[in-house]
């Protein structure tokens, strides 16, 4: 088993037990808090906590860290504005857009464009209402009216953002926003999981319980979560209890899992953004070139940062000379052990044998 | 993955000076379901301007896989059998950090996906108890998927080895490089 990382277990203690304070006071000390949902409120804390811990732990390995702080220098080196246009923009095309995934093919980028808009839009919807940061009241003086029409009240920490009219097409949107996730989680997860039971190379290297078990989680929260809505809708809430029970079952173990499975990609992929800053920074510094092909095969500074990571990670490819293999290209290389394993041949007095 | 046919008495050998250059290997590898149809094997000159000489590589499957170590995003992992995978794609972020640290120079990153794709194989097949693709097509066995016992009968004055010096740095791997009979590393510089 491996030991407490005491740095990350304390930094997500800080951020948890500041979450709590948050929530106290933001659902004016739990007036706006709703006890019904007490179980999904553990899960959010325990997801809060193993998120955090499990970042921390993530980032204090030397590649992560490499790029995270090198993301950071040059972020904040030279003009902060290009570089926050450059982050902005490549987060609107790798995270709202998840334009990467398109030339794998269009199925499963609409698939996972309609499974994180799900996801991501439950969330913030859900955690709020969880923790008590907003919460929805009648309007005093159009509740006693009984000529008016109902105004309902979304609030933020206690403090009114927005009325709408009971019955109008923004209160009808209001209301069911958790059934239009529900819809496009559900198309996405099927359009996955039938990927996953068809394709014959997914099949050979997929996990039940890294692969599959994040679809069929998905898809038993947004079928039970829909339920709810039916059963109450057009089932005289016949079989609620049953949803409820199943719903609340699978959210938490859905949160519980976030920082140990799949979905902690979701809270990875902005490191993609720092890998572009890193290359497009790294070629303004200048190439390498390789001592075998005479091409260039990458930033300089890449190649001097994975000589320090290497060793930081136990491996030190230093030569003789004081050069390191790692100065040479992906072509280089493989060029490089051809020609040792020929002079290996030639010395022996035989090409084959 | 847990329940598989894999044949742990089966390794790969690989003899590069019996690579003629003919790129069959490269159409059978794209053939493979786990690469989603890209190839994935190498074959290239080693020095075009004075030799004719061509070299194939296929990833050596490293016992401590610095590519898996050097991963930002903890996207490639080494199986039970000692295959270390392709890029998790749901975790890979496209540095290429595995690509410039590989000392054998296989993984490829495929710039279209912004991600990382190697050889793994073809878990899809040696999964199954089956040979990988690249192995079934060489004309020449340069690549060679079989057990020790074929092989030493086959190649009766090699020796396969599968230890590899790059500096200071020695790396053992699950992938064989036929040698002169006798010997135990190759000494890359």
């Amino acid at each position: 088993m491996h030991s407490l990382n005491r740095k990350a277990a304390l930094i997500a203690i800080i951020v948890t037990l500041g979450c709590v304070v948050i929530s106290f006071y933001g659902s004016r000390k739990l007036q706006n808090f709703d006890p019904a949902l007490i179980a999904y409120l553990f899960g959010t804390l325990f997801a809060l906590f193993g998120g955090i811990y499990r970042y921390c732990v993530w980032l204090q390995r030397p590649p992560t860290w490499m790029y995270f702080t090198r993301t950071w220098q040059m972020v904040f080196t030279g003009n902060f504005f290009v570089h926050a246009w450059f982050m902005l923009g490549d987060a609107v095309r790798n995270l709202l857009l998840q334009r990467f995934i398109y030339p794998r093919g269009n199925k499963r980028w609409l698939a996972h464009f309609l499974l994180a808009w799900g996801c991501l839009a439950a969330f913030a919807i859900t955690i709020p209402l969880t923790l008590g940061w907003i919460n929805f009241t009648l309007d005093p003086a159009t509740a006693l009216d009984p000529g008016a029409t109902k105004l309902y009240n979304a609030n933020f920490f206690g403090f009114k953002v927005m009325d709408f009219k009971l019955g109008s097409v923004m209160a009808f949107l209001i209301f069911h926003a958790l059934t239009w996730c529900s819809w496009a989680v559900i198309a996405g997860a099927v359009i996955f999981l039938v990927r996953r039971l068809t394709n014959a190379g997914l099949i050979a290297s997929q996990t039940f319980e890294g692969d599959l078990l994040p679809l069929i989680l998905l898809i038993i929260i947004s079928v039970t979560g829909l339920g709810l809505n039916f059963s109450y809708a057009f089932m005289k809430g016949i079989a609620y209890d049953f949803m409820s029970v199943t719903h609340a079952i699978a959210v938490i173990l859905f949160l519980v899992w976030i920082p140990f499975g799949k979905f902690f990609h979701i809270i990875q992929r902005p490191a993609q953004i720092g890998a572009h800053i890193y290359k497009l920074e790294g070629k303004k510094r200048g190439m390498a070139v390789c001592p075998h092909t005479h091409q260039e095969f990458t930033t300089q500074l890449h190649v001097d940062d994975l000589k320090t990571v290497t060793k930081q990670v136990g491996f030190d490819f230093t030569l003789e000379d004081g050069s390191s293999h790692l100065d040479y290209s992906p072509e280089g290389k493989r060029s490089l052990l051809a020609m040792a394993h020929l002079k290996a041949r030639q010395e022996s007095g035989s090409f084959f044998g | 993955m847990e329940i598989t046919s894999y044949k742990t008495e089966m390794e790969f050998f690989v003899d590069m000076q019996r690579c003629i250059g003919c790129k069959a290997c490269e159409m059978a590898c794209a053939e493979c379901e786990t690469n989603g149809h890209e190839s994935m094997i190498h074959v290239n000159y080693v020095e075009r301007a004075v030799t004719i000489q061509t070299t194939v590589q296929v990833c050596m499957h490293c016992d401590d896989p610095v590519c898996a170590k050097v991963c930002p995003a903890d996207a490639i992992s080494k199986d039970g059998f000692g295959v270390v995978h392709s890029a998790n794609t749901a975790r890979c972020i496209g540095c290429s950090n595995c690509v410039m640290a590989c000392p054998f120079g296989v993984p490829i990153k495929e710039e279209k996906y912004d991600m990382m794709m190697k050889c793994n194989m073809c878990y899809d097949r040696t999964s199954a108890g089956k040979k990988p693709m690249c192995a079934t097509v060489c004309p020449s066995q340069a690549l060679f998927y079989g057990t020790r016992e074929e092989i030493s009968r086959m190649r009766p004055n090699s020796t396969p080895v599968n230890s590899f010096v790059f500096g200071e740095q020695v790396v053992n791997t699950k992938v064989n490089i036929m040698m002169p009979k006798g010997s135990t590393q190759l000494k890359v510089h």
